[in-house]
């Protein structure tokens, strides 16, 4: 028997709008099929042109859409070299020696006390922190776009609390478009799962909120350093 | 917040006579046009996507119940909860009982045009919560007690003088030599006293600019970075989203993102594009202890279906206020409630009734202009014009204009009686502007002659003059 | 050719659409547009039975008065090979809304389709369909053109008069800033809201006048008067034309809104 409107829940009230107003039924099977092969398939759309190509011009893509968006980019040939290039570039810019990185298994096995006299913290971020290092699983060239997961790896709060932020990529992980990246982390977390965040970030932050004039730093870094290792 | 679409037209006189108001409006005319116009043109693709975009939404929009479903399913699989609501007081209910569950004290909120919709912040006020809003430009309107008056700037009526005003009334620590002169101070000094806001709070509330169904995500996009530390830091992450807010699939939600910062502040891609799924996950470090999706109706499952359905397509990018000379005009207050510029005049009425804003679908002068830079083509002018026939039909029209509608219209379809009507109508009209070419003042269309001259007719009307052979 | 219509064994047979502003404002515009239509080699006429396309009503929410008329206008033009407009808005609405307001009329949507395909704005008819790339007329001055939104955004009109203007001898087009942005007019807009429409004018005529140019011309009268109206109030010595008499060379008549010397 059909229950009155009262005894329905906001969902069911709701759904069954939705299914008045288009004129259709819950359990129609060719809807239901139509549906869950879109989620099942994903299928793509267009991807623009610029996103396909060899590694090398992707890599230079993703460099120049990132510095385009006021980030900083370094790149050098090996990974035992990202403490002394965190160094130089903190040196370079007269920011305090001290960083805080996450769990992640390529940055904290690096040779840190190598690197002269940088203070190494581990964990989430702190209100104190100044700067803070992440690793980017993957990055997209089409319009130099870093994705970082969270997890005990690279906590999120890293990515957003200090005043500057470095972002270590492995070069053979730029890809060209949002759907390469897509599917890499569908390969590492299985379909239909995700991280708590995946940010997807593509350059400091930044207002215009203010007469439309751009200003760096509205609340999280202003400053994104990625250094590319590869 | 209470509507006031019904003042428009006040609303709008005061403005165009606010010269702070009229000077902050040219920002937007130089700088969002512009910026639009060269991401569109560096994106070969641009249009290509806009119409795969528009397909991804129809196709949500005649399967949502379905994406809906499937959408809670997975939030729920990843730890989160999902509430339903059909109006803004449920919303605002579950979202207190949410607060009070958790023992908050101090909210944060990123910017969320749903939240100025269901008017979340009075809700909580009231209810005893302390409320920041922790995106700039949302702040700055909430400490002046405004409304946003636009959906992606909503401080974009002040000027820099207003703002060091507003900073200096409201922080009152604030020694009286330190300089506030530019934006980047102004910068500096929000960000450090909402920085103490951001560590503080219990609850953090988002709104959503997608959902996805494949993997129960909400995703926004901003360029501060508020909206992550509002979401990572408090224990408790609360997201409201209405149900058109739906992608199906990661892939649908990609050929969104880019057309819609291209659209909105002609970026290639905002600053920050924030994947959200669930709560924290075991042996993560940072991140909210519990996600909850507030998932608003609010008229929308009305719209379904019917002459307005288009309008649950709209992606919410600004672009139609942008390139609107009405909106350019009188900035956004003067539509009255959240939604301005075309956009706003035809979901206002959707949403609060044609009765309180049956102003806003009139005062367009169907320039079109929106529709053409819709990314998601909507047919906007049409929809207006949908709800001005609804005014008719419900006999709103002033009877002033129906009377001179209906004697005009009577002639209109009797072309005999038209011609000789006319004929004596435009004798008498040239006359009157026979020896300056125009009028400065006439009685009944005082409206255009307060600021127009009405240029006079040439003499007798073309059909006169056809008829009597004067000219072959 | 046999079989086109532009052949000249055969004339093409045009009903000029007069548009009720220029019958009531502006007869010399529909004079200028008998000539160009002539000039192409178009055998033109005039149907008695025009009022108006009914966009005021239609625009206005008045659905059964917009369709009464239209069906009027469908009957007086239906037999011609071409309608043709001196304006981008009432060709629009011919051409394109005319269908949407017979959509559910199975009797009359067949022919208001049939005779929506007809419709052309005269300059868009001209360059298009006529295949013309030049006019017979001189014009000394600079002008400048604004893009009337019917025209532009309906009908995409932007090139065509252009292309027609610069084979004006004599004639210097100079583009303003915001060419494709609304004048403020709107129809009825114009009088319900004339604070709002009267700010968007002035936004118009400020980029018109910063071009320099000493003639303003556009494909709508509608536009025109609101913008002549404009520029007459504030004193500006800009003269304002359609832009079918600079066309057709019958810039003897004083322009928009100003008397004889």
């Amino acid at each position: 028997m059909a229950r009155g409107l009262a005894d329905m829940t906001a969902r069911e009230r709701t759904l069954s709008a939705i299914r008045t107003g288009l004129g259709v039924s819950g359990s129609d099977k060719i809807r239901a099929s139509s549906a869950a092969e879109r989620l099942k398939h994903h299928p793509s759309g267009t991807v623009p042109a610029r996103a396909k190509g060899e590694i090398e011009n992707l890599a230079t893509l993703f460099a120049d859409m990132l510095e385009g968006q006021a980030a900083s980019l370094d790149w050098i040939a090996r990974e035992e070299d990202v403490p002394e290039a965190v160094a130089r570039y903190l040196r370079d810019l007269n920011l305090a020696a001290r960083v805080r990185i996450g769990e992640d298994e390529m940055l904290s096995e690096l040779p840190w006390k190598m690197a002269g006299a940088l203070e190494i913290a581990s964990g989430p971020a702190e209100p104190s922190d100044t700067t803070g290092i992440t690793r980017a699983q993957v990055g997209a060239a089409e319009t130099g776009t870093l994705f970082l997961t969270s997890g005990p790896d690279n906590p999120t709060t890293l990515n957003f609390l200090p005043e500057t932020h470095i972002a270590v990529i492995r070069k053979s992980d730029i890809v060209g478009g949002y759907e390469d990246a897509w599917n890499r982390l569908r390969k590492s977390y299985g379909e239909g799962t995700l991280p708590r965040n995946v940010n997807l970030i593509s350059g400091p932050s930044r207002t215009a909120d203010i007469e439309q004039t751009m200003v760096m730093g509205a609340h999280g870094p202003r400053r994104l350093h990625v250094i590319v290792v590869g | 917040m209470q509507p006031r679409s019904h003042n428009f037209k006040e609303n709008a006189a005061r403005a165009l006579h606010d010269d702070v108001l009229q000077s902050a409006l040219s920002n937007v005319r130089s700088g969002f046009v512009a910026k639009r116009a060269r991401a569109r043109s560096a994106l070969p693709e641009f249009d290509q996507l806009c119409n795969e975009a528009r397909d991804i939404k129809n196709h949500t929009l005649a399967h949502l119940d379905l994406y809906l479903e499937a959408y809670e399913a997975k939030v729920v699989e990843h730890g989160g909860h999902v509430h339903w609501a059909a109006d803004a007081a449920e919303a605002c209910g579950i979202i207190a009982d949410i607060c009070r569950q958790q023992n908050a004290r101090t909210v944060t909120k990123g910017k969320s045009m749903i939240g100025e919709e269901i008017a979340i912040n009075d809700h909580l006020e009231h209810a005893g919560f302390e409320v920041f809003e922790t995106d700039l430009g949302e702040y700055l309107i909430q400490i002046r007690g405004e409304a946003p008056s636009h959906i992606i700037g909503p401080a974009i009526h002040l000027t820099r003088p207003q703002i060091e005003a507003d900073f200096r009334r409201t922080h009152t620590d604030l020694p009286a030599e330190r300089d506030l002169s530019n934006a980047e101070n102004l910068v500096a000094e929000a960000r450090a006293v909402l920085r103490e806001r951001f560590v503080a709070a219990d609850v953090g509330i988002t709104g959503a600019n997608l959902l996805i169904a494949e993997t129960g995500t909400s995703v926004i996009v901003t360029n501060e970075g508020n909206g992550d530390l509002t979401q990572t830091l408090p224990r408790t992450h609360i997201v409201i989203a209405s149900i058109e807010k739906m992608a199906p699939t990661l892939e649908d939600a990609n050929t969104i993102l880019r057309i819609l910062a291209r659209s909105a502040t002609g970026q290639d891609m905002s600053t920050y594009t924030t994947y959200s799924t669930g709560p924290k996950r075991d042996g993560d470090l940072d991140g909210p202890d519990n996600y909850h999706v507030v998932l608003l109706d609010n008229g929308r499952s009305a719209m379904l279906g019917g002459q307005f359905h288009d309008m649950l397509c709209c992606i919410r990018c600004g672009a139609c206020l942008n390139h609107c000379p009405v909106y350019n005009a009188v900035g956004g207050h003067a539509y009255g409630w959240v939604y301005p510029g075309p956009m706003g005049a035809v979901l206002t009425p959707s949403l609060v009734g044609v009765e309180e804003a049956g102003h806003l679908p009139n005062a367009s002068s169907f320039c079109g202009r929106c529709e053409a830079v819709c990314p998601m083509s909507i047919p906007l002018p049409k929809m207006m014009r949908h709800w001005r026939e609804r005014e008719v039909d419900q006999g709103r029209m002033p009877l002033g204009q129906r009377t001179a509608f209906k004697a005009w219209a009577f002639l209109a379809k009797r072309p005999a009686l038209y011609h000789a009507a006319t004929s004596i109508g435009v004798g008498f009209l040239s006359l009157l502007g026979r020896r300056k070419g125009a009028i400065r003042s006439l009685p009944l269309l005082s409206g255009w002659t307060r600021n127009r001259d009405l240029p006079a007719p040439q003499g007798r009307t073309f059909q006169d003059q056809w008829r009597a052979g004067w000219r072959t | 050719m046999p079989g086109t219509r532009q052949s000249r064994e055969t004339p093409a047979r045009v009903g000029l659409f007069v548009t009720c502003i220029v019958d009531l404002f502006r007869p010399s515009v529909a004079f200028a547009a008998l000539k160009l239509l002539r000039e192409a080699g178009c055998d033109v006429e005039v149907p008695r039975l025009q009022t108006c396309c009914g966009q005021p009503a239609y625009n206005s929410g008045l659905r059964t008065d917009a369709r009464e008329i239209a069906a009027k206008v469908i009957t007086a033009f239906e037999d011609y090979d071409y309608v043709v407009a001196p304006s981008g808005s009432c060709a629009a609405m011919l051409r394109l809304h005319y269908p949407e307001l017979f959509a559910a009329d199975a009797a009359l949507a067949p022919r208001a389709q049939a005779f929506a395909e007809k419709v052309h704005e005269l300059v868009s008819f001209l360059v298009d369909v006529m295949e013309i790339d030049g006019v017979d007329a001189s014009f000394e001055g600079s002008v400048t053109y604004h893009d009337a939104c019917s025209g532009l955004r309906e009908l995409d009109i932007k090139d065509q008069p252009r292309r027609l203007l610069a084979s004006v001898k004599g004639l210097e087009l100079k583009e303003m800033d915001e060419a494709e942005t609304c004048c403020g007019f709107g129809g009825a807009f114009a009088v319900k809201y004339p604070d709002i429409s009267g700010a968007i004018a002035e936004r118009k005529t400020r980029c018109a006048n910063e071009a320099g140019a000493d003639c303003l011309v556009a494909g709508d009268l509608g536009c025109l008067m609101q913008l002549a109206g404009k520029l007459s109030r504030e004193g500006s010595g800009m003269s304002v034309r359609h832009v079918a008499e600079v066309l057709a060379g019958m810039t003897e008549e004083p322009a928009i809104g100003a008397v004889e010397d």
